[in-house]
């Protein structure tokens, strides 16, 4: 199957997606479980690379600008933009993209080869919707804050890094956080969040919906999924930075 | 009642059904067979609707499927109960979630109404106390059955079954076949079992419907299956010594 045809079917599942629930309260139910899956449980790896990686980020910064010329505020505005800009929402969530898009990819795929899609139809039920608008849903509105949280973690663990270090003081790096303060550049990464959170939840349920075979084909579809996945977050970035800041 | 007339499916230049026709009929257990490749589960899976027929008919109480309106087509599914071969219990879901599921979906019924119709079509199929139990923790016999109570707690017109018993110890699989046939006559079920099981067929063949390369090569019930000279179902039902040996005696002391 050539590229094209992936991207006609991929638009077509899409299309069988977004149709009103054929049950609110089943929809509700199944958003909750989703966003339970899918966001909550994702809470703890973001939280714990975010603090870590701003770390790094901060020291990396500092060790860098080793020059008297260049004020210590400078660590801290750095770190910020490329927190913000870069590391929350798409080093995020490219790493959302292998932690859910496998979940979701190997979750539906399974459900396909051991015949519960097949059982949903029989019944009359419209599975793409039932399946993969909950999970859509779940990670458009729940990754913004994860990213948020991601943003502050990032930049509370490159003060720590600081402070820790002696590198740089913590009042400089404050400084530097508040300078230049451009709130665009927020609304910059909830777009590309807002993009990329479709990406991890629908790439996922087509490489699943559409497995054919056994348990071997499940797992290759779910490696699948996450490097298609990671691949179109990747080119995804580049156009709307393009778009957005040039 | 559900009629087919001269149906016909293939796949690209595969012809899998080459124009069978036949009928089911309420309150019977109806088997098809037949070897595999013979187009059991693509006749199964055009009966339910998973596949669209080339041409050819399957009318359902006189209601041709394929000329159903949307809405005539979800009315329609909501009177089809079908157990898959591998039981398609939702893994994520209890059993009694499992049960409850359509019931969920296509009824207005309160939380207690629905908890009571579970209740009642897990005792029907001898299966208390395992409301809580994940499929993954039952045996393939418990969730055959947990498979047949999701089937008919709609109380559905017409129940189609895919070897309901693969995987099963014969002993568990004779339970099944008659928990299907009890539950057939009791509700005046249109039953359609897809089987390899020769128990199966000499239990509760009321219509066998035998296939052979996408045709139908006999039609008859299990008392029929004795005595009858089409040799391509003989070969097919008899192909074990010790079912020779059984059907030569039982044609010895019925001369």
């Amino acid at each position: 199957m050539n590229y094209l045809e992936h991207i006609g079917k991929y638009c077509m599942m899409l299309g069988q997606v977004f149709k009103m629930p054929q049950r609110p309260r089943v929809f509700r139910e199944a958003l909750f479980k989703d966003i339970e899956e899918l966001g909550l449980k994702s809470l703890g790896i973001i939280m714990f690379i975010s603090f870590f990686i701003g770390g790094v980020i901060a020291l990396q910064t500092a060790l860098n600008l080793d020059d008297p010329l260049i004020p210590d505020s400078l660590i801290g505005f750095a770190a910020k933009r490329s927190i913000i800009l870069e590391f929350a929402p798409t080093f995020c969530s490219i790493i959302l993209a292998g932690k859910v898009g496998s979940y979701i990819a190997s979750s539906i795929g399974t459900m396909r080869v051991t015949e519960q899609i097949d059982a949903l139809e029989v019944m009359g039920i419209n599975s793409l919707n039932h399946l993969v608008l909950p999970k859509i849903i779940a990670t458009v509105i729940f990754y913004p804050f994860l990213i948020c949280l991601g943003m502050i973690l990032g930049i509370f663990g490159g003060w720590l890094a600081g402070i820790l270090s002696g590198l740089f003081t913590g009042t400089d790096y404050i400084i530097g956080i508040q300078s230049d303060f451009q709130p665009f550049l927020l609304v910059y990464a909830m777009i590309k969040t807002l993009v990329f959170a479709f990406l991890i939840s629908t790439v996922p349920s087509y490489h699943g919906y559409y497995v054919k075979g056994g348990s071997l084909a499940v797992g290759k579809a779910s490696t699948q999924a996450v490097v298609w996945t990671t691949v179109l977050i990747v080119i995804a970035n580049y156009f709307l930075t393009q778009m957005l800041l040039t | 009642m559900i009629e087919v007339k001269d149906l016909h499916k293939g796949f690209g230049d595969v012809k899998v059904l080459k124009g069978i026709s036949t009928t089911f009929h309420p309150g019977e257990t109806s088997l098809i067979i037949g070897q595999s490749g013979s187009g059991k589960t693509v006749f199964l899976k055009s009966l339910i609707g998973l596949h669209i027929p080339e041409s050819g008919t399957i009318s359902f109480d006189g209601r041709i499927n394929t000329n159903f309106t949307t809405e005539a087509k979800r009315a329609w599914r909501q009177e089809i109960g079908m157990v898959f071969q591998g039981s398609a219990l939702f893994d994520s879901q209890t059993v009694e979630e499992n049960v409850m599921f359509p019931l969920k979906m296509f009824t207005n019924n309160s939380q207690k109404e629905m908890l009571d119709r579970v209740n009642f079509v897990l005792d029907r199929v001898n299966l208390s106390n395992a409301n809580t139990k994940f499929p993954a923790e039952l045996s393939g016999g418990m969730q055959k059955r947990v498979a047949i109570a999701r089937a008919i707690v709609m109380n559905p017109k017409y129940l189609f079954c895919d070897e309901p018993n693969s995987g099963l110890d014969p002993q568990t699989a004779i339970v099944i076949d008659n928990l299907i046939q009890e539950i057939t006559a009791e509700y005046k079920i249109t039953t359609v079992i897809n089987t390899h099981d020769m128990n199966s067929v000499m239990e509760i063949g009321e219509k066998i419907v035998f296939l052979k390369n996408g045709t139908k090569a006999w039609e008859g019930s299990k008392n029929e299956i004795f005595k009858t000279d089409n040799e391509a179902i003989v070969d097919f039902v008899y192909s074990s010594n010790l079912f020779k040996k059984v059907r030569q005696a039982y044609l010895n002391e019925t001369k």
